[in-house]
C-alpha cells in the first residue's frame, strides 16, 4: 500500500447523533486512492451512517469530510458526481425489470436514449443478468439482485465507490462473484469503500482495515496485521476414543501451542498460528495412532477481535456456522 | 431459448468499466422527464393501479346522479348537467391524495437513497413523478367525462370546452398535489397519508358547490362554499363546459394551484433531501 497515495476519503472527527443515540462519534477515517478500504464493525457500530454522510445523504452534526477532495456539505453536488453507492442501502427498483432500472439510470447520468440502452445491455451480459434483463426484480434471486445493484452503480464508472454489506444474505457462490466484481472495479482505477461485519471479507478484499465500535475507530491497520494482533485461529479435534485424550493434548501442544480441553470428553483444540502447522499436526495424531472423528480450523471470527480489541464481544456477531461438537453426543 | 449465462464474466465486467466516460449533466427537464417515465413504467407492470382513477370517478357518477339527482335537481339529467363538472373536479383532486401515498411508499425503498446519491436536479424525482400522475389526472377525467355523455351529458362547448374543463383541473391538482407531497414526506407510513389526505379532501369537497347549489344553505357555511377554492375551481369548470367562460374563477383558480406550488414544491424538495 502506498502511504503517499493522494487520499480518496478523507475524514476527521465526524459525529452524527439521532436523538440520544450517537450513531457516529469522533470518527477519522483516511482511504488512500486506488484501494479497497474495510470498515469492519458489528451492526449498530456506525456503518452505514458513516456511509450516509460521506455519500452526502445526511449531514454530519460535526467535524468534516472531503471525499475526492470536495467536502460532503458544502460541495455535495461534485461529490454526489463522483461516487456511487452500492448494498444494504441504495438499491434498485423493484417494481421495474432490471433492464429498466440501468436505462433509467443512465438517462439520469445524461446518456442519450440510445447510449443508455446499448450500456444497459452491455453491464446486463457482463453480468450475467441478460436473460433475466425483462423481468421486475423483485422476482430476482437474491445474487442477481445484487449484481444487478452493483451493475446500477456503474452504469457510469464512479471514481469512489461505496460497498454497504455487499454479501450479507448470499451464498457462497454468489459471494466470490460479487468479491469479483469488486476486484475488476479496483483493477480498473475505482477506490473502494467497503463496510461489513465479515472479517474474511475484508481479509479478502481490503488493502486497509479499520475496525469501529460505538462510532470511532478503534484498530486500524492492513488485515495482516489486524489478525496478528487477534491472535490467530484454533485446530479442533475430535477423537474416537476419548481415552487418547491426554496423548492427544500432549501431541497438539507439541506441534501447535496451548491446548485447551472442551466440556465433551473427546474434544480439545489448540490455537493454531499457521494452517500448514494444522495439517502437520493433524498428520502426527495419525501417525501417532490417534483415531479422529472430526477436525476443523477457524478464521479469527469478528467476535474474537471484537474481544481481543474491546475486551468484550461484538453485540451482534455473525453466527458461527455450528459445529460438530454441538450436533453429535 | 439459447441457455444464457447466469454468473458475471470478469473479463466483460472489466470491459464494462473501462468504456465509460462520464457524460454531461442532463437538464432538469430530461431528468423530471425521467422520473416521469419511471412513474409511467409502474403503471405499465402494474395496470390494475388504475383501478382508482378509473372505477371511483364512475363510481361516484352513478350513485350521485342516481341517487340524488331527482331529490336536488328535480331529475336526474337535469342534475347531470349541473354536477358533472362538479364531479370532474371531486374525482381529479381525489387522485392527487394518491400522489403522496405513493410517494410515501417509494421512500421505503432503497431505491430513493440511490436517487439522492446522484448529481441531478434536486425536485426533479419529486417533479417528474407528478408529472407522471398528471397521466393519471387526465385518465381519471376522462373517464368522467366519457361516462357522463354516455349517461346523457352534452357539454354546450362541446369537446372544446370539455377539454379545456379537464385542463383547468388537470393544472389545479399539479399545484394541490404537492400539498400531498408534503404529507407523504411528513407522516410515517401511506395509511395514515391516505387517511389524513381523504380527511382534508373530502370536507372541502362535499363544503363547495360541487353537489348543491349553495343558495340553499345558511349564512355562514354558504360565505365559506363561496370562498372555497374548490367551488371556484367547479364554477370555472361549470362555465367552459358551459361554453362561457368565468374568467375570474378561471384566474383564481391557476393562482391558487401557482400559489399552492410554489409554497409546498421547496418544502417537499427540501424534506426530500433531509429524510
Amino acid at each position: 500500500m502506498a502511504l503517499h497515495a493522494p487520499l480518496a476519503v478523507e475524514a476527521t472527527a465526524l459525529t452524527k447523533s439521532y436523538g440520544t443515540t450517537t450513531a457516529v462519534s469522533g470518527l477519522d477515517l483516511a482511504v488512500p486512492a486506488g484501494t479497497v478500504y474495510g470498515v469492519l464493525g458489528p451492526n449498530g457500530a456506525g456503518k452505514t451512517t458513516t456511509i450516509r454522510m460521506l455519500a452526502t445523504l445526511i449531514r454530519p452534526d460535526s467535524g468534516s469530510a472531503r471525499v475526492l477532495g470536495h467536502d460532503v456539505v458544502t460541495e455535495a453536488d461534485a461529490v454526489r458526481a463522483q461516487v456511487s453507492l452500492t448494498g444494504q442501502l441504495a438499491s434498485v427498483d423493484e417494481e421495474l425489470t432490471g433492464r429498466e432500472n440501468l436505462v433509467l439510470l443512465g438517462r439520469l447520468l445524461g446518456l442519450s436514449r440510445a447510449g443508455a440502452r446499448a450500456r444497459a445491455d452491455e453491464l446486463l451480459e457482463a453480468f450475467g443478468i441478460a436473460a433475466a434483463a425483462g423481468k421486475l426484480v423483485k422476482h430476482y434471486s437474491g445474487g442477481m439482485r445484487r449484481r444487478l445493484d452493483i451493475a446500477a452503480s456503474i452504469v457510469v464508472t464512479p471514481r469512489l465507490m461505496f460497498l454497504d454489506e455487499p454479501t450479507t444474505g448470499l451464498d457462497p457462490r454468489s459471494r466470490n462473484q460479487v468479491w469479483e466484481i469488486a476486484r475488476a472495479l479496483v483493477a480498473g482505477g475505482t477506490t473502494i469503500l467497503l463496510c461489513t461485519q465479515y472479517l474474511e471479507e475484508a481479509d479478502q478484499l481490503a488493502d486497509g482495515i479499520a475496525v469501529i465500535d460505538r462510532g470511532r475507530v478503534i484498530a486500524e491497520g492492513t488485515p495482516a496485521q489486524l489478525k496478528a494482533s487477534v491472535g490467530t485461529g484454533a485446530l479442533h479435534v475430535r477423537l474416537l476414543d476419548p481415552d487418547r485424550r491426554p496423548d492427544a493434548a500432549d501431541v497438539l501442544d507439541r506441534a501447535l501451542g496451548p491446548v485447551s480441553l472442551e466440556p465433551d470428553p473427546a474434544v480439545l483444540s489448540a490455537t493454531c498460528p499457521d494452517p500448514a502447522r494444522a495439517a502437520t499436526a493433524v498428520a502426527e495424531l495419525a501417525r501417532t495412532g490417534i483415531g479422529l472423528a472430526h477436525f476443523s480450523l477457524d478464521q479469527p471470527s469478528l467476535d474474537e477481535v471484537f474481544l481481543a480489541l474491546t475486551g468484550r464481544g461484538a453485540e451482534e456477531p455473525p453466527g458461527p456456522a455450528p459445529t460438530l461438537e454441538e450436533q453429535t453426543s | 431459448m439459447t441457455t444464457a449465462t447466469t454468473d458475471a464474466d470478469a473479463a466483460a465486467v472489466r470491459r464494462a468499466i473501462a468504456g465509460t466516460e462520464r457524460p454531461p449533466r442532463p437538464g432538469p427537464l430530461q431528468t423530471a422527464l425521467t422520473f416521469g417515465w419511471r412513474g409511467m413504467l409502474k403503471v405499465k407492470h402494474v395496470p390494475e393501479q388504475l383501478l382508482d382513477v378509473t372505477v371511483t370517478p364512475v363510481m361516484f357518477l352513478l350513485m350521485f346522479t342516481y341517487l340524488f339527482g331527482g331529490a336536488i335537481a328535480g331529475s336526474t339529467s337535469a342534475y347531470l348537467d349541473y354536477t358533472l363538472p362538479g364531479l370532474l373536479v371531486m374525482s381529479v383532486l381525489f387522485t392527487t391524495v394518491y400522489s403522496g401515498v405513493a410517494l410515501n411508499t417509494d421512500l421505503t425503498k432503497g431505491v430513493v437513497d440511490r436517487f439522492r446519491s446522484l448529481p441531478i436536479w434536486r425536485p426533479a424525482p419529486l417533479l417528474g413523478s407528478l408529472l407522471g400522475d398528471s397521466v393519471r389526472y387526465v385518465i381519471a377525467g376522462t373517464v368522467l367525462i366519457t361516462v357522463g355523455v354516455l349517461l346523457g351529458y352534452r357539454p354546450d362547448a362541446g369537446v372544446t370546452g370539455a377539454v379545456a374543463a379537464l385542463a383547468l383541473v388537470v393544472v389545479f391538482s399539479f399545484g394541490l398535489s404537492w400539498v400531498f407531497s408534503v404529507l407523504g414526506l411528513l407522516l410515517r407510513s401511506p395509511n395514515a397519508v391516505m387517511n389524513a389526505g381523504f380527511m382534508a379532501i373530502f370536507p372541502l369537497t362535499f363544503l363547495s358547490n360541487v353537489f348543491v347549489d349553495p343558495a340553499t344553505l345558511p349564512g355562514p357555511l354558504q360565505a365559506f362554499v363561496d370562498v372555497n377554492p374548490i367551488s371556484i375551481l367547479a364554477t370555472a369548470s361549470r362555465s367552459l363546459m358551459a361554453g362561457e367562460p368565468d374568467v375570474p374563477a378561471i384566474l383564481v383558480s391557476l393562482a391558487v394551484a401557482a400559489a399552492l406550488a410554489l409554497v409546498f414544491l421547496p418544502i417537499t424538495t427540501r424534506l426530500y433531501r433531509s429524510r
